[in-house]
């Protein structure tokens, strides 16, 4: 066990303290120090994309990062996509405290196995902020970003495009 | 109806082996051969490291038998002795940190005396290679109907062929993945897999216990496609005993370049046919010769290649055919389940040489298919009358009809004679893919479900078989809803618990639909005879007869029960290979375009049209992600995926270098069924998850073929494959241009 330093964050709207190593990877941190196993490591090369949160806002890879250096940062995971009205911690069945991205999933079957979506959607979030009419070019191309190997991606990018519109009106 | 753990996964909530909460657990890691073959001289332990703080397991501390129980007992748990393959796992490790584990590995040294391995599988080995049999073939089989010799003797023409398929990864997005601990005497599981009850079997033997003192769970699990058939049994035993050992829970859980490297592939395969056809391209005798490489163990390579052998002939009447099959033993990391379980291989090759056969005839590929395919009435070549009233014809129409078949292929022939640089073609593939455990398979397993009544009134069902992304639990919720007339809400479905469900078989196969899903229909109905109501009771009144039911029972289960009984028009012959090899196919048309760059020899594929008959459709769009699920990963071994090997093993062992599909390399694809019901199936359904891998590789090689004139004999179909094809054409005889 080596040196530690102390981080501060703010991971889906809560301030956390953590001393931590300074080779623990973002995506370690976050699934074993913080519990949020909603991100979802794939590859660990920065390949396939399952690992990937919003970091002030921006999607990042978190397996190619370290945990220090999201010091001082916003971060939102999937955990922190949806907004329970309850306060409950836990979305409604009805779809209502879904993000539209979620919801747009959710009704477009835009996954199976589930392992890739995390990470999908935490990328489409400021992709369809910044394109909120994107073409078919750049829904792809934002995609190829990410591997899902049940899906064929056909169902993903429908749901691209219901999200979109969605989020349009 | 949406997908039932939909909500779970699309907020981070879906427990993964890898996510469930456990404290006070060790790491887990295996330490593996160095060497494609050789005996153990001797293993070292650094200094450096304090042996101490670990956990450490090898052969010794097995206390039943050294073999991961399936159809033979060849593979040892923990190799003794000697080792037959790189990667073999010969010691195990255990700590709390990860990063000291990793360490630890490096500093163990199996020291092997290397023998020569077998490489090849296509070469006949030499004597000091010979390592099973006395020839190294781990499973002979043979198909025989009619007179080959004597209607290839009198056939007009003759027409040869010789078709390899490479290895493919399944890259399920989730890795291989273990949690192990004791619990009041009881070796509980929770992990990564598609067959929970192969684990308990596996264990009764490795450990020596009753399968009372075993528990096996399974975890949310992130793609399976068959490489979580057979492989989960040694790394669960693997964690188990490491757990035993230690006293705390281990976590297992392989990394992306270990899973490469040391985890199951499809079988590689090389199949040669000898074709007797008349002038109109009828065909009058099929001679068939499949090779698979099996690797260093037996596994599920006799299934493989059965299933693979079963398939060669095509969807084609023809009533003289030979099929001999072999599955060969390598030095390499056994090969294994992958959708579509050998029939991708050799369907490759055969539709790959009907169109071989079309351009040396100078006959269209549609009709030479037209003329073969089965009508009912025909028989297939283990003999089985197919008389299921599915149009095979109307399947092929549907297909060239949705694709634009011959306006594309006018249109490609204009564009490839102005172009430059580009090629266009259009090519198409027949298929079929039976469904359910091969001849008495089904009978073997005497599958077993349950759907309780509870005391609140709603309704558990309990089966072994598992949701991996390909919609389980979804669909066995309709079925259930469907017949006994509740709301979804009504129904759960129990976890795949060994402690909690029965065993109603492996989730493989294209079976769970079919077959499992049809005795879910059957416990349904016993449900609510036991609750003493008539068929026609509506949902309301069995719930309220449930709780009924419960109140004069108090503390009593109330459990509707399937046992799985063969329908009575399915006969099968083991010994001579000839009958009834499966209850029902689905049938296949498949169309796709593509087009070659002539300076970069990369296959882009423009457009892919896939339609099928499979009995009847439950629910439309988890059916066509299944499609189009498998049409992206047949694509993926068709053109991209290639496996380079070092020692046996797969040395490319990333997704950096080893390259699957992407959202950017894949066309549209138009799906579309047919239905024609299987009357043994739930509500009419065949089985459909393995079917769109056979027809992708065939009618994509069938396409470039049709573009660049090259007589493609192999995939993937990388960039030099391409690049060689093209650069050493030569246009085969006769050939449409
Ligand atoms: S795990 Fe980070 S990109 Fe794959
Ligand atoms: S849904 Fe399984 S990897 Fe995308």
């Amino acid at each position: 066990m080596g040196e530690t330093l102390t981080i501060r964050l703010t991971v889906n709207g809560e301030a956390c303290d953590r001393s931590v190593e300074p080779r623990l990877l973002l995506s370690d941190f976050l699934r074993h120090e913080l519990h949020l196993t909603g991100t979802h490591v794939g590859c660990e090369h920065g390949v396939c994309g399952a690992c990937t949160v919003l970091l002030n806002g921006e999607s990042v890879r978190s397996c190619l990062m370290f945990a220090v250096q999201a010091d001082g940062a916003e971060i939102t995971t999937i955990e922190g996509l949806a907004t329970p009205s309850d306060g409950s911690g836990i979305p409604h069945p009805d779809d209502a405290d879904l993000h539209p991205v979620q919801a747009a999933f959710r009704e477009a079957h835009g996954l199976q196995c589930g392992f890739c979506t995390p990470g999908i959607l935490m990328t489409l979030v400021p992709f369809l902020e910044a394109n909120p009419d994107p073409e078919e070019e750049q829904i792809r191309e934002v995609l190829s970003g990410h591997l899902c190997r049940c899906t064929g991606y056909q169902n993903i990018v429908k749901a691209v495009r219901l999200a979109a519109e969605r989020m349009r009106t | 109806m949406k997908r039932v753990e939909g909500l779970s996964k699309l907020t981070g909530r879906e427990l993964y082996v890898d996510d469930l909460p456990v404290d006070g657990f060790l790491w887990g890691a295996t330490v593996r051969s160095p060497a494609a073959r050789g005996r153990i001289r001797g293993i070292r332990f650094d200094d450096s490291v304090d042996w101490s703080e670990f956990t450490v397991v090898d052969h010794r501390d097995i206390p039943g038998t050294n073999a991961i129980f399936l159809i033979e007992e060849d593979q040892p748990v923990l190799a003794h002795g000697r080792v037959r393959h790189l990667h073999e796992p010969v010691l195990l490790l255990a700590h709390p940190r990860r990063e000291e584990l990793r360490r630890a590995v490096e500093a163990v040294h199996v020291d092997v005396d290397a023998e020569p391995p077998v490489l090849d599988f296509r070469l006949t080995p030499d004597r000091e290679r010979i390592q099973y049999g006395d020839d190294n073939v781990l499973k002979r089989l043979r198909i025989e109907k009619g007179e080959v010799e004597r209607a290839l003797a009198q056939a007009p023409h003759v027409i040869e062929g010789v078709y390899e398929t490479g290895a493919q990864e399944h890259v399920y997005l989730e890795t291989q993945g273990m949690l192990a601990w004791e619990e009041d005497g009881v070796i509980t599981i929770a992990g990564s897999m598609q067959c929970p009850y192969y684990i308990v079997e596996a264990f009764e033997h490795a450990l020596g216990r009753t399968p009372d003192r075993i528990r096996i769970i399974q975890a949310a699990t992130g793609g399976g496609f068959g490489g979580k058939e057979e492989f989960p049994s040694g790394i669960a035993l693997h964690a188990a005993l490491l757990a035993l050992k230690a006293g705390r829970p281990v976590k297992l859980i392989y990394d992306r370049s270990e899973d490469l490297a040391v985890t199951t592939k499809r079988h590689p395969s090389r199949v040669r046919h000898r074709t007797g056809v008349d002038g109109d391209g009828k065909l009058l005798g099929q001679d068939i010769e499949v090779v698979l490489d099996g690797g260093a163990y037996v596994t599920l390579s006799p299934v493989v290649l059965s299933r693979s052998i079963i398939h060669a002939a095509g969807p084609y009447a023809c009533d003289h055919v030979r099929i001999d099959g072999r599955a060969m033993f390598t030095n390499s990391p056994p090969f294994g389940a992958f959708r579509g379980f050998g029939a991708p291989q050799s369907l490759f090759a055969c539709e790959r040489h009907m169109d071989r056969i079309a351009a040396e005839l100078g006959i269209d590929p549609v009709e030479i298919r037209k003329i073969n395919l089965i009508r009912d009435g025909d028989s297939t070549a283990t003999g089985q009358v197919i008389a299921d009233g599915a149009d095979r014809v109307q399947v092929l129409d549907r297909a060239l009809d949705l694709a634009d078949y011959y306006e594309r292929r006018t249109a490609h022939a204009g564009f490839n004679a102005a172009e430059p640089t580009r090629r266009r073609g259009i090519g198409l593939a027949t298929f079929f893919h039976g469904a359910g455990f091969t001849g008495s398979g089904e009978l073997f397993l005497d599958s077993e479900v349950h759907v309780a009544g509870l005391p609140d009134g709603r309704i558990e069902v309990r089966t072994a078989n598992v949701e991996m992304g390909q919609g389980t639990l979804t669909v066995f919720t309709s079925l259930v809803c469907d017949r006994l007339g509740v709301p979804a809400e009504a129904v759960t479905i129990a976890p795949a618990d060994t402690s909690l469900v029965p065993n109603s078989g492996p989730t493989v196969a294209s079976r769970t639909v079919m077959v499992v899903g049809g005795l879910l229909e059957k416990a349904s109905d016993d449900l609510r005879t036991r609750t003493g109501l008539p068929a026609d009771a509506d949902g309301r009144a069995i719930r309220e007869a449930i709780r009924e039911w419960h109140r004069s029972h108090p503390g009593e289960p109330l459990i509707g029960k399937a046992k799985y009984e063969q329908p009575e028009h399915i006969h099968w012959d083991d010994e001579t290979y000839r009958g009834d090899a499966y209850g029902a196919y689905a049938w296949g048309a498949y169309v796709a375009d593509v087009e070659v760059d002539l300076r970069t020899f990369a296959v882009s594929v423009r457009d892919f049209v896939a339609v099928q008959e499979v009995g009847r459709v439950l629910h439309e769009t988890l059916a066509r992600g299944q499609i189009q699920g498998g049409v992206v990963q047949a694509l993926g071994w068709a053109l991209l995926e290639e496996c380079k090997w070092r020692d046996g093993a797969m040395e490319n062992a990333q997704l950096t270098n080893y390259v699957i599909p992407t959202a950017g390399d894949v066309p549209p694809i138009r799906v579309e069924f047919l239905e024609s019901p299987y009357p043994h199936g739930a509500r009419g359904a065949k089985g459909i998850g393995e079917l769109p891998f056979d027809g992708v590789a065939p009618a994509v090689a069938n396409a470039v073929a049709g573009a660049t004139g090259t007589d493609p004999a192999s995939v993937p179909l990388t960039p030099e494959t391409v690049m060689d094809l093209i650069l050493r054409q030569r246009p085969p005889a006769g050939s449409l241009t």
